[in-house]
């Protein structure tokens, strides 16, 4: 590595190379892109989809393993109004009722609509989409056993639902930009224009003129240490979002899969507790018959993690090691090969455990977040969070906060929320379009993202962004995860006001404008760290203990004063918090047990 | 103590348009290290410059595929202590356009999946009120062929492809395979006017370094083969 202290011979001036104009713009193209992209197409309007991986099909919707919500029925009884129960109770009743209706009725079409698209989904002996059991997924409003209604193909069924929206996106002719880093929105007050991009093949800014963008950039799980989350994974959109003004709602709630491989985090999907695989601490026991008696390993997420976290701090990890097991064994090598055969690769490849004749060592991993950019059913932004439409902005799936998934989201709702909402947005983009106009492009409209580059390569600092990175991953892996706690909670705020400190000092020796990957980690780790620092303030902020946000200084849930949704804002001089009320349309909160 | 690997990585800078190769020494002391955390323990500690591409980091994504000894690997899966040697020459995927160091151009597989209409054809709008059937026989048959992540090492060890940059090559040929078997296309006609061509289905050698290479233990040369048995037998 070059000597941070020598000076840069060069000072880098990075150029506007072009200036495109087009309908619709979506920035990201997973399944909540895709699926507005294609909506917008067969509308007729000149859309166009850009993603910063070298293919849409890289897109991180690609890693759901277990399958999507639908309560199609094909195997036994099930209703959507017991689905959107499940969904609101999951979410510790945080979740907003008319959009949790809308996510469990629009479940049943849109997984037809992927099989009628070509999905390759598991079948029924009759020829129907097959459907397995999964956390918090159960019959009769809560009451009865648990219910078949995840629909999967193998253990691969994010993979084949991105790859059929993008064959039905290509089919239809949707434009891509490859490689393309969506930077900064460009805004008129509260009314969007576009985007402003970095090319990362060639270097150089482009202008994106659009009379409608849509962010679908996804969450942003590296801000832990292990997580079951791409690299990619680093809250683009929802930097974006809060530089434009807009705030972030419900940051605080920030999920961990009870199961990602020890000690890496990738995923262990719940699929394999849904077909009967068991968890068991050092003495041999099923622990879950202390936290959630009745349903057992089939607990929605935040409770088995904490329950898991529970018996590893309590000593009874294996060996008094910092993981437990997930044994699969007895569902014998014809399930497991024909049900969960990327998690036996998983498990064979990256950590040496063939689960066919082992138990696999697990731990709670950083998953998704439930908080992020808020919208209105359709996916339209607000712009102060509850009431005022971001004219010619919206935002679908894990970035966006519409909110279906409350304190705490159940398993296959992911899939579900991108696909349903994605499409919704689509549809809302279609229907606003004649109102929507291109606004006049400003000569300066790509300066905060110049500004923002140059200083990244130009400045003479002596920190290497690793540095930083890990200390801010360190941090949130200790402080802001299962648990937290006052004290904790502290401890990350002081990290995060050295990290700004530290980020004027940052260097990176790659001057390179030709894919210079050094620069984007860069620019990520800024966005992470904003995205790190709303949810620690909006953890602190938050006295109570609700769905994944467990606080053990305020154990209970405190429905008088915490019943509602957090705004963070956040601008140059700080920051501050909002709320509004959670809508309430057929469940009142109860108690929450399983 | 951990063992120490000997990495000769290739080097290519579109700027001055130059190659060269850089030597690098790494004492992996992690057991379940991979060459994904070797390449970033290089990039965050000694050099800043090496380029590299990755995503998912679980081998799923597809976007880190390199050449190591000769062999197409998904970077982000090869753990270090699975590796049959100490000294290693990593090279981008070979027949490929490379953009800097170990990043290829991915638009060549884009571009060759796109020609083989790699979508569902339906002729006519099924009913919308529920699923088509499809037996589990059916579906079976697409076991094997669906799984395919595009991460282009098939391509990349193919020396048909070496040759003759217009052939199709195993990837997009597997990726129309998935359609071609399903139960439910109807779109087998129109996609073999464009398989059954010398770029296509008859431009594969049966070499099998596809089948050899494929982190997910899928078989281009075999779907290749069963597509021309398709078209022999005109079974569509």
């Amino acid at each position: 590595m070059k000597d941070p202290k020598v000076l840069n011979e060069k000072v880098v001036d990075v150029p506007l190379r072009n200036i495109h104009k087009h309908d619709v713009v979506i920035v990201g193209t997973g399944l909540a892109g895709l699926w507005a992209a294609i909506e917008c197409k067969k509308a007729g309007l000149d859309t166009a989809c850009m993603t910063k991986l070298s293919m849409p099909q890289r897109s991180h919707s690609i890693a759901a393993q277990g399958g999507t919500a639908a309560s199609l029925g094909n195997l036994e009884e099930d209703y959507w109004e017991w689905h959107m129960f499940d969904t609101v109770k999951g979410s510790d009743f945080l979740a907003d009722q008319d959009a949790a209706e809308i996510l469990a009725k629009d479940a049943i079409t849109i997984v037809r609509e992927y099989e009628h698209m070509g999905a390759p989904f598991s079948r029924t002996p009759d020829g129907l989409i097959a459907q397995r059991k999964f956390g918090g997924h159960v019959k009769d409003f809560g009451r009865g056993g648990p219910v078949l209604r995840a629909c999967y193909a193998a253990d691969r069924t994010g993979h084949v639902l991105l790859h059929t929206l993008w064959q039905k996106a290509l089919e239809l002719g949707v434009r891509f930009y490859t490689e393309m880093f969506a930077i900064s929105l460009i805004t008129d007050g509260p009314k969007c224009a576009g985007v402003v991009t970095w090319d990362i093949k060639s270097g150089g800014l482009h202008a994106f003129k659009a009379k409608a963008t849509l962010i679908a950039t996804g969450g942003y799980g590296r801000a832990w240490k292990i997580t079951a989350t791409a690299y990619s994974y680093t809250a683009d959109g929802q930097y974006m979002a809060l530089r434009a003004g807009i705030p972030l709602e419900d940051m605080e709630f920030f999920q961990f899969h009870p199961t990602g491989l020890f000690d890496r985090g990738i995923l262990m999907t719940e699929g394999c507790r849904g077909e009967g695989g068991y968890l068991i601490n050092d003495l041999g026991e099923r622990f879950m018959k202390n936290y959630a008696p009745e349903k057992m390993e089939l607990a929605p997420r935040d409770i088995v993690s904490r329950a898991i976290t529970s018996e590893i701090e309590a000593g009874r990890g294996i060996n008094g090691g910092p993981y437990i097991y997930l044994d699969i064994r007895h569902l014998g090598a014809e399930i497991i090969n024909t049900r969960l055969p990327q998690i036996r690769e998983i498990s064979i490849k990256f950590a040496g455990v063939d689960p066919i004749h082992e138990p696999i060592p697990i731990v709670p991993t950083a998953h998704y977040s439930m908080g992020g950019i808020p919208t209105d059913i359709d996916g339209r932004v607000w712009y102060d969070g509850k009431s005022q439409i971001f004219s010619g902005l919206y935002a679908a799936g894990e970035c966006a906060c519409v909110s279906v998934h409350g304190a705490n989201r159940l398993g296959c709702n992911s899939t579900l929320d991108a696909s349903v909402f994605g499409r919704r947005c689509g549809i809302a983009i279609v229907k606003d379009f004649a109102n929507l106009e291109h606004l006049p492009l400003e000569e300066d409209s790509a300066k905060m993202a110049k500004e923002e580059i140059e200083f990244i390569l130009n400045q003479k600092g002596s920190i290497r962004p690793e540095e930083i990175r890990n200390e801010l991953q360190t941090g949130m892996q200790n402080y802001v995860a299962v648990f937290r706690d006052e004290k904790g909670l502290l401890k990350m705020v002081s990290i995060i006001e050295d990290m700004h400190k530290k980020m004027k000092d940052m260097f990176v020796s790659d001057k390179s404008l030709t894919y210079n990957t050094t620069l984007m980690e860069a620019m990520e780790l800024r966005h992470l760290i904003a995205a790190a620092e709303a949810v620690t303030y909006g953890a602190l902020n938050r006295t109570e203990s609700r769905g994944a946000h467990a606080r053990r200084d305020y154990p209970k849930r405190d429905d008088e004063n915490w019943l509602k949704h957090t705004l963070y804002f956040r601008d140059e001089s700080g920051f501050r918090f909002d709320y509004k009320e959670v809508k309430i349309t057929r469940f009142f909160p109860e108690e929450r047990k399983y | 103590m951990g063992n120490l690997y000997k990495l000769t990585i290739f080097r290519y800078d579109p700027e001055s348009n130059k190659t060269s190769t850089s030597k690098y020494e790494v004492e992996v002391t992690e057991s379940h290290w991979t060459l994904l955390d070797v390449f970033r323990y290089i990039k965050n500690n000694v050099d800043d410059t090496l380029t590299f591409r990755y995503s998912c980091g679980q081998g799923i994504c597809g976007s880190c595929a390199v050449t190591v000894n000769g062999k197409s690997v998904l970077a982000c899966e090869t753990q270090m202590k699975f590796l049959d040697s100490f000294d290693l020459v990593v090279e981008p995927l070979r027949g490929f356009p490379v953009i800097r160091d170990l990043v290829v151009d991915h638009s060549v597989l884009d571009d060759k999946v796109r020609k083989v209409m790699p979508w569902l054809v339906c002729k006519k709008d099924s009913e919308s009120d529920k699923e088509r059937f499809q037996s589990v026989e059916d579906r079976a048959k697409l076991d094997g062929l669906y799984e395919c992540i595009i991460c282009g090492s098939c391509v990349a060890a193919c020396p048909t492809f070496w040759k003759n940059k217009t052939f199709l090559g195993p990837q997009a040929l597997l990726y129309a395979c998935r359609f071609m078997l399903d139960s439910r296309d109807e779109g087998k006609n129109e996609r073999f006017e464009i398989l059954a061509d010398k770029d296509g289905i008859y431009g594969c050698h049966t070499i099998f370094n596809c089948m050899e290479v494929c982190p997910k233990e899928l078989n281009p040369g075999k779907a290749i083969l069963e597509l021309r048995k398709m078209f022999m037998n005109e079974e569509f």
